[in-house]
């Protein structure tokens, strides 16, 4: 399997601003990278560097094996892009937008016009198809956007922050039809601020912090690096939580977190199913009662934090 | 989900590496002019205000600035033609600072299209706008007693240089657009120079009544060598005969001005376009 996307040291500055430092990665043709971090990591000033609307500072950067920076228009040839901004023209149709975009890409007016009526069917978008872009709802715009990056059938797509804004719902479609395209064979690079979106799409994911990378690993391997399972019990009563924890010091592996806000107890374990049994064992012959108990896996929240030391959304810009 | 229709790859069109420029300098032209029906309030503002300017001129003015040889009326209508496409240039001004601070441009960039396609579209629109805007003052001059006497060929010679001429502004505006911050900037920035252009010159008083700087000024102003031009081929009153060359070739001026304008701006407008695509 040969490499789509590559970068070595990649540095880019804004001023006094260092926007990258340093950042190095691997995407293998027909995989999909979780681009993860919180605001102001660096997320869109390297997708745009990989898609050749910036050029980095120091460091190398080749897309299909091309150079970004000696043949920027090769590489165009075969990229998608939909920006962190949603890059269509609000006065045309939807159908007008994707054959501008057709277009733009060289491609002969007739396939454009098949492949304009495909991507419209397939984004669900036929209705509205002929109605200027300014009535378009956010989510539509959207998908919309989307689809103008898929008109060439780009072997490689560049998504920053697909689904901000996007309902639930909308959410699922777009993941489906990300995961239709990498069953086609499509590498994807995709930036995110949603753990959940990493952890259902990616099959390698980076976390970087300060325009560097400070993890890289499937979701699993992330996981694993926080630590195991976790026990989670819900308390029914405010004054039962320091009971609780006591109780539940027999199986723990580590030290108790307790959150009264959520009347949560959260202690690390391992031994899998059979723990859970042996906690509620011994929560009821303590005679505590429960709203509910669960064994989970960290998450890529847990991951996060442990890696940055803040939470993925509420950090601060240029934190 | 899908439909069976497109399964085939990619199919790439063929074309000289330069065709290229034109063709998608037309495919950005179209997505400007495709708004103009759909925002009406484009055209009304764009037209009732040269409308306004003619009925003005022709109505307060027109007994009190004698010309020699005819109307004024007859006089003014190639100098409210010029300053007209003059100011519809700033639309390119605004038209790219706008383009600038939105994601469509960096849709463009992600694009293998030709770098120079997103200002030549604008200010090829300009064009169809310009002529759009010229028809209605053309009717509305007639409408005031304004007349074509030397036949419609040269009319219509008349109104390509003026159009070339505008294209040529144009790409002084792109340039000028490509520097600006946001839309409310350029919205002034974009008309300043504007003023200037078309007052300081023949356009509304013949030469002769400038004090002699100023009348060095607007005779070397190639707006004043267009209008000319255009009142010649019209067969309108051209006022006294003053100056050098600008004005007694004012046909071939007005080319060269134009040609030079392009040869100066057009590289600089593309590399300032290509410049802030790699900030
Ligand atoms: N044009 C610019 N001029 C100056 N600083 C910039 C510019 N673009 C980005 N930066 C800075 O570079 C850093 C990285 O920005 P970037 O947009 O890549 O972050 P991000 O990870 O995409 O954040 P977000 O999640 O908010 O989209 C930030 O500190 C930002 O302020
Ligand atoms: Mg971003």
């Amino acid at each position: 399997m040969s490499t789509a996307i590559s970068a070595r040291g990649l540095v880019k500055r804004y001023g006094a601003v260092t926007a990258l430092d340093g950042l190095d990665l691997d995407v293998p043709e027909g995989t999909v990278l979780g681009l993860l971090g919180p605001n102001g990591a660096g997320k869109t000033t390297a997708v745009r560097i990989f898609a050749t609307l910036l050029t980095a500072d120091a460091g190398e950067v080749r897309v299909a094996d091309i150079d970004v920076r000696r043949e920027p228009n090769k590489v165009r040839r075969v990229i998608g892009l939909t920006g962190q901004y949603a890059g269509v023209d609000e006065n045309l149709t939807g159908r007008e937008n994707l054959e501008m975009v057709g277009g733009l890409y060289h491609l002969e007016r007739q396939w454009v016009r098949h492949r304009a009526s495909e991507l419209l069917e397939r984004f669900a978008l036929v209705e509205a198809a002929n109605r200027p872009l300014k009535t378009y709802s956010g989510g539509m715009r959207r998908r919309l956007d989307l689809a103008a990056s898929l008109v060439a059938k780009p072997a490689i797509l560049f998504l920053d922050e697909p689904t901000t804004g996007l309902d639930p719902r909308s959410r699922l479609d777009l993941w489906a039809v990300i995961e239709d395209l990498v069953a086609e064979g499509t590498t994807v690079l995709l930036t995110t601020q949603y753990l959940d979106e990493a952890d259902r799409l990616a099959d390698d994911i980076v976390v970087i912090d300060q325009g560097r990378a400070i993890a890289q690993g499937s979701s699993d391997e992330l996981k694993d690096r926080v630590g195991g399972d976790r026990v989670e019990v819900v308390a029914r009563s405010m004054d039962q939580l320091a009971d609780i924890e006591k109780a539940l010091a027999s199986i723990a592996r580590g030290s108790a977190v307790i959150d009264p806000d959520q009347r949560t107890v959260v202690v690390p374990v391992t031994g899998g199913t059979g723990t859970l049994l042996e906690a509620l064992r011994v929560l009821d012959s303590a005679g505590l009662h429960l709203d509910d108990i669960a064994l989970r896996r960290p998450t890529l929240d847990d991951v996060f934090l442990s890696l940055t030391g803040h939470a993925a959304q509420a950090s601060q810009e240029g934190s | 989900m899908t439909s069976p229709s497109v399964s085939a790859e990619p199919t790439r069109a063929r074309r000289p590496l330069w065709g290229w420029a034109f063709h998608d300098g037309w495919i950005v032209a179209l997505r400007d002019l495709r708004k103009l029906p759909r925002v009406p309030e484009i055209w009304f503002f764009a037209l009732i205000q040269p409308v306004i300017f003619v009925l003005l001129f022709a109505f307060v003015f027109g007994g009190a600035i004698p010309v020699e040889g005819g109307s004024y009326r007859e006089f003014l209508m190639a100098g409210i033609f010029a300053q007209t496409i003059g100011f519809n240039s700033a639309n390119t001004t605004v038209g790219l600072a706008d383009d600038l601070t939105k994601g469509i441009l960096d849709r463009f960039r992600s694009l293998p299209m030709s770098s120079s396609a997103v200002v030549l579209g604008r200010t090829t629109s300009d064009i169809v706008r310009g002529l759009i805007t010229l028809i209605v003052l053309i009717f509305t001059g007639l409408a005031v007693g304004w007349r074509i006497h030397n036949g419609l060929p040269k009319a219509v010679l008349a109104v390509a240089l003026l159009l070339f001429f505008g294209f040529a502004l144009s790409w002084i505006a792109a340039w000028i657009g490509l520097y600006m911050p946001n839309t409310e900037v350029a919205n002034t920035a974009g008309l300043i120079w504007l003023f200037p252009l078309t007052f300081l010159s023949n356009s509304f008083v013949p030469l002769d009544t400038y004090p002699a700087w100023l009348q060095t000024i607007a005779e070397w102003n190639p707006l004043s060598s267009v209008v000319l031009a255009m009142r010649q081929l019209f067969g309108n009153p051209v006022g006294p005969p003053v100056g050098g060359f600008p004005q007694t070739q004012p046909f071939a001026y007005s080319l060269l001005a134009c040609v030079v304008i392009l040869l100066v701006f057009v590289p600089l407008a593309v590399r300032k376009y290509r410049r802030s695509s790699a900030r």
